[in-house]
């Protein structure tokens, strides 16, 4: 059990997400970035979808108000425990009473909050996590807020704490290397209009090098660079969505739409964003840049298998070190 | 994807009907590697509603498919994971578009009172203005049609309706309303609709409705399904 003693707007509890809901009009919703939410909770032994807190404002801090294991992933919010460091991509227990702290990151842009159990809230139509829009789902259908107290499935503390200082793993920043630059690249399939598009304009779609600009959100990143334009306007008929897909909207600046995107639209879409890219994009910052690179089907398959691997080795390890 | 499915991909040509010219093919394309949308080709027409409504009750069947979404004449098959063999499952997409009948669906009637006009349907004029046609003359046109639920999306319990009468036919607008209210009742081209969430939209609002349209202690949750039919009554007209 935790409470809430500092936050900003926008810190959620969520899932991987609220998949067979969309024939109802209700969008997925779910974490921004599946691999360090993943993480969070194959340290801790909980269930793979078990509930977590995804912090994407800072400073987030909350107290134990019991014993918990609790694992830190995500960006690296140079996180305290009362004064302790705690490592980015770290289990720890703490103890009732104790503080902890999340500061803005350096790098990446949300970080992942798990407790030993998963944050117990309401499974709604198949997922815990907040559809903020529609106010239903995580804590009450909303945000966090200080003096909120949140609870955990299967009683208090019931893993054993972690006998030594815990256990902390290779973030895959590091792991799984994109890029060493400032431009991150996303790798993308084409989509369904690329093709009316002219030369030109799909020169440009793979030259440009896309700036994330602020109007940008868990619903959508909207880029800003020199606009694609289309020859003659094209509007489809509304077709449902997924995350990753990159659309055009008359403006020209593309939008690839995500977790809390509206399940249909009728955009031109230009590109999908393989799922092995997904997670980068949800550490992504506002203002950053990046650049996309196009992605045979047979290689944006292969592309999950070193994220996959990479979960299975920390699964592996977590359960080991568990059981000694 | 199952072998029983399977055995029935092999190509064949569409069947046809005397009486019918044969089918234009339709389009299929990925959205990244767990997702195929199938587009019925040409404009809209409600027998493409009708086949999409039948392909998608067929996918849901398949091993591997997540979620089968629907849309205005298309369909987003949702895989759990990235088809193995992408271009028969393609295939099998086209034929179950060809080889299906036209889902007859039965479904339920709906009445919506609608309080026409005033500041919730504030686009009543522009729409006037644009069809060339009095303020009183767009309300009796909306309010005598009966319209077809094609699909829900969107939002939660979004009904896109068809069947709204061309003489009031308005394109949706280049600058979206701000803040438009849950439950205004809207046109956006050739569609109906009655909005669920509070929030910007770009449909024009020519009236408003209390009848929710999404409730999660219902089961299902939104009162519209795909082939249900809609009639909106005057329940007030504010000039």
């Amino acid at each position: 059990m935790i409470e809430v003693l500092s936050t900003l707007p926008l810190n959620t509890v969520q899932d991987l997400g609220r998949f067979g809901a969309r024939h109802y009009g209700v969008s997925t919703s779910g974490v921004m970035d599946p691999v360090a939410f993943t993480v969070g909770n194959v340290l801790l032994g909980n269930p793979d979808n078990a509930a977590a807190i995804e912090v994407q404002t800072f400073p987030f801090v909350v107290r134990f108000l019991a014993d918990t294991n609790f694992a830190v992933t995500g960006a690296d919010t140079a996180a305290t425990l009362d004064d302790h460091d705690v490592p980015p991509w770290w289990s720890a227990t703490a103890k009732r009473g104790q503080t902890l702290a999340l500061r803005p990151p350096a790098s990446g842009a949300r970080a992942y909050l798990a407790l030993a159990g998963g944050i117990d809230v309401p499974v709604i139509l198949g997922s815990r996590s907040t559809h903020l829009r529609s106010e239903f789902g995580g804590f009450g259908g909303r945000y966090l807020q200080q003096g909120d107290v949140l609870r955990t499935l299967d009683g208090e503390g019931h893993a054993a704490p972690w006998k030594s200082g815990g256990l902390g793993v290779v973030p895959p920043s590091f792991a799984l290397p994109a890029t060493n630059g400032r431009v991150l690249p996303v790798r993308v399939l084409k989509a369904g209009e690329y093709d009316l598009f002219s030369a030109e304009m799909q020169e440009r779609f793979w030259a440009t090098e896309w700036k994330i600009t602020h109007h940008s959100d868990r619903g959508g990143y909207r880029l800003s660079g020199q606009p694609l334009k289309l020859a003659a306007p094209v509007e489809l008929r509304s077709y449902g969505l997924v995350a990753g897909i990159v659309q055009v909207p008359p403006s020209g600046e593309p939008i690839i739409q995500l977790s809390d995107a509206n399940t249909a639209g009728g955009y031109p879409k230009i590109a999908a964003v393989i799922e092995a890219d997904l997670w980068r994009l949800g550490q992504a910052r506002l203002g950053s840049f990046i650049q996309f690179e196009e992605a045979t089907y047979e290689a944006a398959v292969e592309a999950m298998t070193p994220v996959t691997d990479y979960v299975a080795r920390i699964r592996r390890t977590a359960d080991l070190y568990r059981s000694l | 994807m199952s072998s029983a499915v399977m055995d029935t991909l092999r190509p064949r040509r569409a069947t046809v009907t005397p009486e019918r010219p044969p089918l234009r093919e339709p389009k299929v394309s990925s959205i990244g590697t767990r997702a195929l949308l199938l587009e019925a080709p040409g404009a809209f027409e409600l027998c493409l509603q009708k086949r999409i409504w039948a392909v998608a009750h067929e996918v849901e069947s398949w091993a591997d498919v997540e979620e089968a979404v629907l849309g205005v004449t298309n369909l987003l098959v949702v895989f759990s994971k990235p088809p193995r063999d992408l271009l028969a499952t393609r295939a099998a997409l086209i034929d179950a578009w060809h080889r299906l009948p036209e889902k007859a669906v039965s479904g339920r009637i709906h009445e919506i009172p609608v309080i026409y006009g005033g500041e919730l349907g504030s686009d009543l004029a522009a729409v006037s203005a644009y069809s060339g046609l009095p303020r009183e003359e767009i309300i009796a046109i909306h309010s005598a049609g009966e319209y077809t639920v094609c699909a829900i999306g969107s939002s939660p319990g979004f009904g896109y309706l068809h069947g709204l009468d061309p003489r009031i036919f308005m394109p949706r607008k280049t600058v979206p309303s701000l803040r438009m209210l849950k439950g205004t009742v809207t046109i956006g081209g050739m569609q109906a609709g009655i909005s669920v969430n509070t929030g910007p939209n770009g449909w024009n609002a020519i009236g408003w409705a209390a009848t929710p349209m999404f409730d999660l202690d219902k089961t299902p949750p939104c009162l519209l399904a795909p082939g249900d039919q809609v009639k909106f009554l005057v329940e007030r007209i504010e000039l």
